[in-house]
């Protein structure tokens, strides 16, 4: 073609060319060219961000998350079958382990469930001793938990304000039971021991100390904008999801579901004659489950220095034969964990031992949302997801 | 390290390779189960602060590790993964089962899922008894280890020869 077979310029028409366009394309074409597929990035079974042997098979799109499969079972150590070969006081050795953080918790909801079925009652000054452990040991759990989760997020100190805070629960639960973590301390119709001597005006000032760091978590990592920009409208859970998911416990007071076992289940314990409020949090994302066991740790011990106060005297046992058998019946009997909702399915046939046991753990319904919580986050967030959703993995192996 | 891998090694080095190794111990956590709490307790936790005796928790990969400390639960899930990574560190490596759990199964001797023992798949160098040890005694686990990496041949060790085991307690 010669230059004569051209339009004049003038005739040529003006088209408006977005640059853009041609960005797109040239990326289109890169991706067509280096199409690796999707990269599978294998998270444990042995991996601190973790906490524990949960293993999860991510699938990434670059940095984005396209499906998440969590892998359990590295921690299964068959409980529901060995309680079919032990009595039940031996059973209480076993499923302090379950969830390990807050073992005294773990013990109520089943000597509830063998109390039921032998209509017996403790008396009222080992129920109040029952509601202190239980207390301390949501304390125990949460204030590990207020430092962990600032690890998560890249500052080391929170940890170590944690560690120290769980010192000092763990101390005045091993003053009263002789355990640091694994108390086995309660019996059917009471409790082993009376409190030993100033352990209360000892615990009253650890509670004081507890209130004060929880202002101090409430500075260093609430009211930090790093923090808040790595959970704030991160990893979300709308309220009906959560409660089809079976979420429970402070994961899905953070979702704005006012719901606690303590003050809405059927009576247990002392709650009942205790001035507390159940928290919520509207958010339902990464801060909010934060916030809301950082209030809750504040309530629980608020509740202990109540019950130091009011604490009735008394026996710590009711009547109880030397060899316990319980009668025939079925029974299911949950409680409020730190961790969620903990239940004990107790099927006897008048043996020594239980002929069936069924346990309704917490953190297994909370880890069941991972799959569709983690859909379309960035990698980084991942750890903080886990983090937030706070889960043991003993509790959801069993 | 020819002379450390042929025939015995001279008394002065022997001592400086010793000394050196002790204080610098490079240890791969395996926590498990309710013991690794302890262990986090006594690694991360004010009050007990296991660095001070040079263990530093923190390699990347196993590597880098020579020390490997199985604490809690080992289920037959999770031996094959124990037993890949120990064979990843490079000799000499030391092993402590930190648990009752760990070192013959626990309370959990009659269940269908849980391996009796991880000295069934590794060899162990230091039991530390309890359910679940306190963090003293993990720590004491830890200085004995030390006693024991003081006194031994490294050329010996190097190539694989095996000691009775430590039981703290």
């Amino acid at each position: 073609m010669t230059t004569t077979d051209l339009p004049p310029p003038g005739e040529l028409p003006e088209i408006a060319v977005d640059p853009a366009a041609f960005r797109h394309l040239a990326d289109a074409q890169v991706n067509v060219e280096l199409d690796t597929g999707d990269m599978v990035l294998n998270i444990g079974p042995q991996h601190p961000a973790t906490h524990g042997t949960l293993r999860l098979v991510v699938r990434l799109d670059g940095e984005r998350v396209v499906s998440a499969d969590p892998i359990i079972g590295y921690m299964h150590r068959g409980y529901e079958k060995l309680t079919e070969f032990r009595t039940y006081p031996q059973i209480t050795t076993l499923i302090n382990r379950i969830d390990w953080l807050s073992s005294f918790a773990n013990e109520v909801p089943f000597i509830d469930a063998a109390e039921h079925l032998m209509a017996i009652e403790a008396p009222p000054r080992a129920q109040y001793l029952r509601t202190i452990l239980t207390e301390l040991s949501r304390i125990a759990t949460f204030v590990l938990f207020l430092g962990e989760m600032g690890l998560q997020v890249g500052a080391i100190t929170p940890a170590f304000y944690g560690f120290r805070d769980r010192e000092y629960v763990l101390n005045l639960i091993e003053a009263v039971t002789g355990g640091r973590f694994h108390p086995n301390f309660n019996r059917i119709g009471g409790i082993k021991d009376d409190l030993p001597w100033g352990w209360i005006s000892e615990c009253r000032g650890v509670m004081n100390k507890v209130l004060a760091s929880c202002d101090e978590f409430d500075d260093l990592v609430v009211g930090n904008p790093i923090f808040q920009k790595r959970t704030r409208s991160i990893g979300i859970i709308p309220q009906e999801l959560g409660a089809a998911y079976g979420v429970s416990g402070s994961n899905l007071r953070a979702s704005g579901v006012d719901w606690d076992l303590r003050r809405d289940g059927p009576k247990y314990l002392v709650y009942d004659e205790l001035d507390w409020q159940v928290w919520t949090h509207p958010d339902g994302d990464s801060f909010a489950r934060y916030w809301v066991r950082l209030q809750e740790t504040r309530e629980s011990a608020r509740m202990v220095l109540q019950m130091l106060d009011q604490m009735p005297s008394g026996p710590l046992m009711a009547k109880v034969p030397r060899i316990i058998k319980v009668p025939a019946g079925e029974v299911f009997v949950n409680t409020e964990n730190p961790l969620g909702e903990m239940g004990y399915y107790v099927i006897s046939k008048g043996a020594t031992g239980p002929f069936r046991t069924k346990i309704r753990s917490a953190s297994f319904s909370n880890v069941s949302i991972l799959p569709w919580l983690l859909r379309g986050v960035y990698v980084p967030d991942i750890v903080t997801i886990l983090a937030s959703l706070y889960f043991i993995l003993g509790d959801i192996d069993r | 390290m020819g002379l450390v891998s042929s025939g015995k090694t001279p008394k002065p080095l022997q001592h400086l390779l010793n000394y050196s190794r002790k204080y610098s111990l490079w240890m791969l956590q395996w926590g498990l189960a309710c013991c690794a709490i302890e262990m986090g307790a006594a690694l991360a936790g004010p009050r007990y602060d296991v660095m001070r005796l040079g263990v530093i928790p923190f390699p990347a990969s196993p590597r880098q590790a020579d020390l490997i400390v199985i604490s809690g639960t080992v289920t037959d899930k999770m031996a094959p993964a124990i037993k890949r990574l120990y064979e990843q560190m490079p000799d000499p490596k030391y092993v402590i089962s930190m648990g009752s759990c760990a070192n013959c199964g626990g309370p959990y001797w009659d269940s269908y899922s849980v391996t009796k023992g991880v000295d069934q798949i590794i060899p162990v160098d230091v039991y530390v008894p309890g359910c679940p040890p306190r963090p003293e005694a993990f720590i004491q686990g830890i200085v004995l280890l030390q006693q024991r990496i003081m006194s031994e041949d490294p050329a010996e060790r190097w190539r694989g020869a095996t000691r009775e085991p430590i039981v703290v307690g």
